[in-house]
């Protein structure tokens, strides 16, 4: 079925998609979310906002997509199971199809030993593939998750994300075989360094032939600097950063990192658009969003299509 | 079994701070088995509370009493004789057992010496580990025989989460991740990936601590 | 040998010092005295294999507690030394009980509360 969602349309028409995300701002400030989003238009066909992304309190996802929602854009509502019982869930589910939100990211979420509030109770009631069923439930049969009907389903196009490098490797594709069977219609992934791996991975995907059931966008973030590339390299859990990048940035003078990380990113995304199963790549800059714009342009991907 | 530890000396003197006469309730079940509350340890945590008070110049007396359990009323009882000449209660047995002598004893204020964590057993001699939430609908059957709810920091069903990192879980490294334990154990068992790819439905928290207070009931042992 | 230790150095023999409990060393201090330590054998030369290795973290656990309720830490050592060491053994008592007298009356004597 489908939904208003311009995702949606951009994918069904074979276009290679461009969606990137807005943080929310730590405060009740509605200008800091309108001021990323001015940054995108005309950018990407649909924007993620992320659900307190590492534990750390923002301004919610939904609220948040509204804003960037009244500003023109296709807004995707990340959810995570971390903070929330299936109640205040499914709620969420309609108040986002009632705003007309039309897409969801389903997650379970960092744990919160990451945050800014560390001692609080963690909920995951459900997990991001129960809740990929629990939209699927809702916009298909018109059901909640306890089996009594609901008087008009939500709308949603829903997706899921993907992390090619997290352990253990080897169930990385099963794993999106299960998002799949439960309902996933697109799928982000973690942000992507070693493509070698990644081609791995999409070879493991597509021999099971997951890229013709769900529309893949591959995840790209561009490096400001060799701190920032150690730093994910290190710090980050579940990502893959190869010491040829670190080398490479290493290579320009400090002023010229950023240029560079730019230009990784471009390439990256040029080969990606040539792989099989990828329909379209997320772009994170988090904190550097005015070079989504340069990056697209870079990568030749806009105009953005008309559908 | 049940695995708790003493609280720090510090903070168990704070609570008795103002009484010269207590008793010391051990146990012989759980918390002597982790080290944490049988005779053992109520014989050091006398002997330390005492010498502490010794040290400021002010005295106590302290009963020592170690209960062959303090989670049935018959050992609970025992001391029902005496425990009337003391000003507190301080228990070294699991949280339960401290409630079990605030139910008999109400007008003695029963103090817990321990933190009570989690059901689990030995790794090995002075390590133990968590291994059952008490969730009341065991699924173990279905997960290699590794508990889900417990071991994966998220209680996933349908893990892992992208933070697995070498077998261990984003919010420690040296937790392992339960998520790769399953997989590993389905494998060894010959059930991978079929039960795998199952996908498990949401979990019935009912029966666990969500639902509320929980009792079982057992007609046939009733008198 | 015949050398002459401290006087006031009380011996409690042990098979050994894996025989020695957390309980006894509290007990001793509880008691008001000033000082203790524990003579076992050479890590490696246990002659019940690990028993001086388990003294030692009684031994660091005693003193731990020590130090929470106020009374220096000092006061109880772990020394290893051979059977055969007996001007070792001289040392450590005259050691142990320089120390002690420095640090003066076990608080527990004096209920002067805490000198730690």
């Amino acid at each position: 079925m489908n939904t208003e969602s311009r995702l949606e349309k951009v994918l069904r028409a074979g276009h290679f998609a461009v969606t990137s995300e807005c943080g929310p701002p730590r405060g009740a400030d509605p200008e800091a979310i309108r001021r990323k989003g001015e940054l995108l238009k005309g950018v990407v066909d649909a924007v993620n906002v992320t659900d307190c992304q590492t534990s750390v309190v923002r301004m919610s996802s939904l609220s948040s997509c509204l804003i960037l929602k009244e500003m023109g854009f296709d807004p995707i509502l990340q959810m995570v199971t971390r903070d929330r019982n299936r109640i205040a869930i499914q709620s969420d589910i309609l108040g986002a199809a009632a705003l007309g939100i039309n897409n969801i990211l389903c997650l379970s979420g960092d744990h919160q030993r990451f945050g800014d509030h560390p001692q609080a109770k963690n909920v995951y009631d459900l997990d991001s593939i129960q809740l990929i069923m629990t939209v699927k439930k809702m916009r298909d049969e018109g059901k909640f998750l306890s089996g009594e009907e609901l008087t008009k389903p939500p709308r949603l196009f829903i997706g899921a994300a993907a992390n090619p490098f997290a352990d253990p490797f080897e169930i990385r594709a099963l794993r999106l075989a299960k998002k799949v069977a439960a309902g996933a219609q697109f799928i982000q992934t973690q942000c992507i360094y070693n493509l070698k791996r990644f081609e791995e991975w999409m070879k493991q995907v597509v021999d099971m032939g997951l890229h013709e059931k769900v529309y893949i966008l591959a995840g790209v973030t561009p490096m400001k600097s060799v701190g920032m590339a150690r730093y994910m390299q290190k710090m980050v859990p579940g990502m893959d950063v190869p010491e040829e990048i670190i080398t490479r940035l290493k290579g320009v003078p400090k002023e010229k990192q950023p240029e560079e990380g730019i230009k990784i990113c471009i390439e990256q995304i040029e080969r990606l658009k040539e792989m099989e199963g990828i329909r379209g790549v997320h772009i994170m800059a988090i904190e550097w969003e005015e070079k989504v714009r340069e990056i697209a342009e870079g990568a030749g991907l806009l105009p953005r299509p008309d559908v | 079994m049940i695995v708790a530890e003493q609280k720090p000396l510090e903070e168990i003197l704070e609570m008795i701070k103002d009484y010269e006469k207590i008793i010391l309730v051990g146990c012989k079940g759980c918390v002597a088995v982790c080290a944490a509350g049988g005779e053992k340890e109520v014989q050091f945590l006398a002997s330390a509370i005492r010498t502490a008070r010794k040290a400021e110049g002010r005295d106590i007396e302290i009963r020592e009493v170690t209960l062959e359990r303090q989670c049935d009323p018959e050992y609970v009882e025992q001391i029902r004789g005496f425990v009337g000449e003391y000003q507190a209660i301080l228990s070294i047995a699991c949280g339960v057992g401290v409630q079990y002598m605030a139910e008999h004893y109400p007008r003695i204020p029963a103090l817990p010496g321990l933190n009570t964590s989690f059901m689990g057993g030995a790794e090995e001699q002075g390590i133990w580990s968590e291994r059952c939430q008490g969730c009341g609908q065991c699924v173990l059957h279905l997960t290699g025989g590794i508990c889900p709810i417990t071991r994966c920091s998220k209680s996933l069903l349908n893990g892992p989460c992208g933070g697995s990192t070498n077998g261990k879980c984003e919010i420690n490294p040296e937790v392992p991740c339960g998520w790769q334990l399953i997989i590993d154990r389905l494998k060894a068992l010959g059930e991978f990936p079929k039960r795998y790819l199952e996908n498990n439905p949401p979990k019935d928290w009912s029966t666990s601590r969500d639902g509320g207070p929980r009792k079982i009931i057992r007609e046939d042992l009733r008198r | 040998m015949r050398a002459d230790y401290p006087p006031n150095v009380k011996l409690i023999r042990v098979p050994c010092t894996g025989r020695v409990d957390t309980v006894h060393l509290i007990k001793a201090f509880e008691e008001g005295v000033d000082g203790v330590y524990v003579a076992g054998c050479l890590e490696g030369e246990c002659h019940y294999l690990v028993g001086n290795l388990r003294a030692k973290k009684r031994v660091q656990y005693v003193k731990e507690i020590l130090a929470k309720i106020g009374i220096n830490p000092e006061r109880l050592q772990m020394y290893n030394l051979s059977a055969a060491m007996g001007s070792r053994f001289v040392e450590i008592a005259k050691e142990m009980t320089e120390k002690v007298r420095e640090l003066g009356p076990s608080p527990v004597k004096t209920g002067s509360g805490r000198e730690v």
